[in-house]
């Protein structure tokens, strides 16, 4: 009696998780809608996508989405009739703009400072080892090389 | 010494996210802002024979308020509109989003009417050609048609002497 409860249980997720039924006359279409929905973000519950949300709002903006792939129009279509009415906000992947230049610019630019920085904190390092030994201390450790690999 | 740096990245990473928690992320900044407003013909809630469309509105500056008789900040920010319609200085008109009739016409009889005409949006359609996304929002359209502020979220005395007031003086002062 419980085990196919239990069962159920697991399944709970799947029923959860699966929005409306959307009928496409062809299977490209659906993976560009899914693809799309996926990728566009609610204005309601704005950590989630259009996909995942269970807002009214996420719904009607999924019949939109699927009607203009469903009459068979392109994916930018879809994308500029949410970008002309809501804004660059609904891309989770925001457009390279002056205004997100740095957004996008921002992780090389810590890169190339960190980069910088090890490099100069490398070049301190070794110059520095290298003025501080005298020139007995500089022997000794020739002598001790020489022993080494002797 | 040696800490002068990480000290340094560490306020500017403090700047940085005290200005985020300013910052309302609810707050999306609108498109239509400076654009023609979209063009609708929807029954009034009133009167389904009737139809209201913002260009015959053309030469006036106008409010067109979103609201729904399900929508709780709305009852929030009614007596704001109660009052403004009441001085009589730039007409109302409302959009119904998302109602049902007989409950949006309760909702109006019970706590005043303050629009001139409210369309009757069943579907949404309008408002999505808008960009509603938080009910209630008002818009601010001048004499030409064009959006020129939009308030998401409800209507305070201080929003509408500061910000909304100013602006509907400015806009019907000007020229056409």
């Amino acid at each position: 009696m419980i085990r196919p409860l239990i069962l159920l249980f697991w399944l709970l997720p799947l029923i959860a998780a699966a929005v409306e039924v959307r009928e496409f006359d062809d299977t490209a279409k659906q993976e560009r809608y899914e693809r799309l929905i996926g990728e566009l973000r609610c204005l309601v519950c704005q950590n989630q996508s259009l996909a995942d949300s269970d807002a009214d709002l996420a719904k009607d903006l999924r019949d939109e989405v699927y009607d203009i792939i469903q009459s068979g129009r392109s994916e930018e279509e879809a994308i500029r009739f949410l970008t002309d009415r809501y804004g660059d906000f609904v891309l989770y992947r925001p457009p390279l703009k002056s205004v997100t230049l740095l957004l996008w610019g921002g992780p090389l630019l810590i890169l190339l400072s960190g980069i910088v920085f090890i490099w100069n904190q490398v070049k301190r390092r070794s110059s520095v080892a290298r003025i501080d030994l005298t020139e007995e201390e500089q022997q000794r450790l020739e002598r001790l090389k020489r022993n080494l690999e002797g | 010494m040696r800490y002068r740096l990480p000290l340094a990245v560490f306020l500017i990473l403090i700047i940085f996210l005290a200005i985020g928690l300013t910052l309302d992320p609810r707050e999306v900044p609108s498109p239509f802002i400076g654009k023609p407003a979209p063009e609708f013909a929807l029954p009034e809630l009133a009167d389904s024979t009737k139809t209201l469309n913002p260009r015959e509105l053309k030469g006036r500056v106008f409010l067109l308020n979103v609201w729904a008789s399900w929508c709780v900040s709305c009852r929030q920010e009614h007596p704001v509109l109660l009052d403004l319609a009441k001085r009589n200085i730039v007409p109302l008109y409302g959009l119904n989003y998302k109602d049902e009739r007989t409950s949006a016409q309760r909702w109006l009889e019970q706590f005043g009417d303050p629009y001139v005409a409210s369309g009757f949006d069943a579907d949404g359609r309008v408002g999505i050609n808008w960009g509603v996304y938080g009910v209630p929002e008002t818009f601010v359209v001048d004499r030409e048609g064009v959006i020129r502020y939009k308030q998401t979220g409800p209507l305070t005395p201080e929003i509408l002497e500061n910000k909304l007031l100013p602006l509907i003086r400015q806009l019907q002062g000007s020229p056409t």
